[in-house]
């Protein structure tokens, strides 16, 4: 019960200073526009329907990993200044119920953008599910939390290391393949409807495994980052 | 700080002394002769000795470098997850031990990579003949691809952390997290390959028993090669850790010696 206070005093604390800041989300959001711009340029989206339902759900991911690690690299930036980072470790308080805040506080973060980003996404390719549409209400926040989850950590791992923003994404994307591969597939089987409607789910169950196994490590793991040295 | 007259003690640290019997020596020199005499053997057999296959011709003796490699490249992640396992466990316990550890984990990562990288080159330089591509996206080659870019991210972590005991510590979390996804990702690509169905290529089947000799002389060979090279890189390593070991102990007592 404790524990549950803490991480949720952690999360309030990272949601008001982004609602103060707004820097976050602001910058996600315009950069991962600008990456389904981009893509739109790359191929004719209004000419090949069937085709851009077919790409769509891997432009969507990888538009939103790649917002994903521009935020994520910022997320322990406001802990190191003025050596926060030095009293969360001194503090009595579970190193796990820091992360998990951080985490928590990161999804929202990606889910805030996804929110905006998804009807952008039916205005520019002119998408929509064939199949059931509403999976994506599970298949979107546990691809996201896959991302967030070790995103977050990998963030921590780097806070003290040299070219820090470039180690993110060269430890996060390999790390992430199984992930990436699920919610593409499961995406792009619910956009275009055209396989049998059991490969969702089996793509889900994947993804749902795959966040419980690296959140647990994550959780496990965390304090030994925290105290490296 | 106390007069040096009496209070400080400078206790000698617990190092190893850099061994100067022979018996090292001479068995890394035997060692990498047996590998030498093997390796020619091994040569011998598939360049020489095996009968040509039947539908691929000479091309498919590569195969006799490719399947040490590969099959050598899935062992030593093995050692490199065991090693930062111990490194994390003996951190706290025994510093010099858990360094031990850590060298051997580098020196297995390193040679992981030599040997993907020449299972991804020599698979690659198969294919072209075979199947008429330089790479093909089946389950096989694309779980290997991953395998390589885990430790490749593992190295460059390593590298970018620093050689100090923090760096040791978040390369060997690492190394739990690449440990952890290796099966993950074989499993998913795997699953994915097999539902978007690709051409099941040969190779995969049987292997006729008068291939055998080539197949056996070179996987013992590169195997004997491996941890040769694994030792060496080792022993490298170690001796790195203990001259630094020993250049902080000379500044800590050049540093009490001023300040007296």
């Amino acid at each position: 019960m404790n524990y549950i206070r803490q991480v949720f005093r952690h999360l309030k604390k990272d949601l008001q200073l982004e609602w103060r800041s707004r820097d976050a989300i602001n910058g996600m959001l315009f950069f991962s526009l600008l990456v389904v711009v981009v893509f739109s340029i790359a191929f004719d989206p209004t000419g090949n329907p069937t085709t851009t339902r077919q790409i769509s759900g891997g432009i969507l991911w990888i538009a939103l990993l790649f917002a994903s690690v521009t935020a994520l690299n910022q997320s322990w930036a406001r802990e190191v200044r003025n050596s926060v980072l030095d009293a969360q470790r001194m503090a009595p308080a579970p190193a796990s119920a820091l992360f998990l805040g951080k985490a928590l506080a990161n999804l929202a973060f990606v889910t805030a953008v996804e929110l905006v980003l998804a009807p952008l996404f039916v205005v520019f390719f002119d998408v929509h599910a064939l199949g059931d549409g509403w999976l994506l209400l599970a298949i979107m926040p546990l691809g996201t939390w896959a991302l967030v989850v070790n995103g977050t950590f990998f963030a921590a791992l780097g806070l003290r290391t040299r070219n820090r923003e470039l180690l993110l994404p060269l430890l996060l994307f390999p790390i992430s393949v199984p992930a990436i591969l699920s919610m593409v597939n499961a995406t792009t089987d619910v956009l275009t409807g055209d396989v049998d409607p059991i490969q969702p789910y089996f793509w889900l169950k994947l993804l749902a495994a795959y966040d419980i196994i690296f959140t647990t490590v994550c959780l496990l793991l965390f304090e030994t980052i925290l105290h490296a040295e | 700080m106390q007069s040096s007259s009496g209070g400080v003690r400078m206790l000698p640290v617990q190092l190893e002394s850099p061994s100067r019997s022979v018996v090292p020596r001479v068995a890394a020199a035997l060692w990498s002769a047996v590998a030498v005499v093997v390796l020619i053997i091994g040569f011998r057999q598939a360049i020489f000795l095996v009968p040509t296959e039947a539908t691929m011709g000479n091309v498919q003796r590569i195969f006799y470098y490719h399947l040490p490699s590969a099959i050598l490249g899935m062992i030593f992640p093995y050692i490199n997850c065991a090693a930062s396992l111990a490194y994390l466990f003996l951190r706290r316990r025994d510093p010099w031990k858990a360094l031990g550890a850590d060298a051997l984990a580098v020196a297995s990562a390193e040679i992981t990579v030599i040997f993907v990288s020449i299972g991804l080159l020599t698979g690659s330089l198969w294919a072209k003949p075979a199947w008429g591509i330089w790479w093909a996206w089946d389950a096989r080659t694309t779980t290997y691809l991953v395998l390589w870019m885990l430790y490749v991210s593992y190295l460059l972590a390593r590298r970018f952390s620093g050689g100090n005991d923090q760096g040791h510590t978040l390369a060997a979390v690492i190394s739990v997290f690449a440990a952890i996804n290796v099966p993950i990702s074989f499993m998913s690509i795997r699953w994915w390959r097999t539902q978007h169905p690709a051409p099941v290529f040969g190779g995969d089947g049987s292997l006729d028993p008068s291939f055998y000799p080539a197949v056996w002389w070179n996987l013992a060979g590169w195997a004997l090669w491996g941890f040769l090279v694994l030792g060496l890189r080792y022993s490298l390593e170690r001796r790195r850790q203990r001259i630094q070991e020993e250049a902080a102990l000379e500044a800590i007592e050049a540093s009490l010696e001023i300040t007296q």
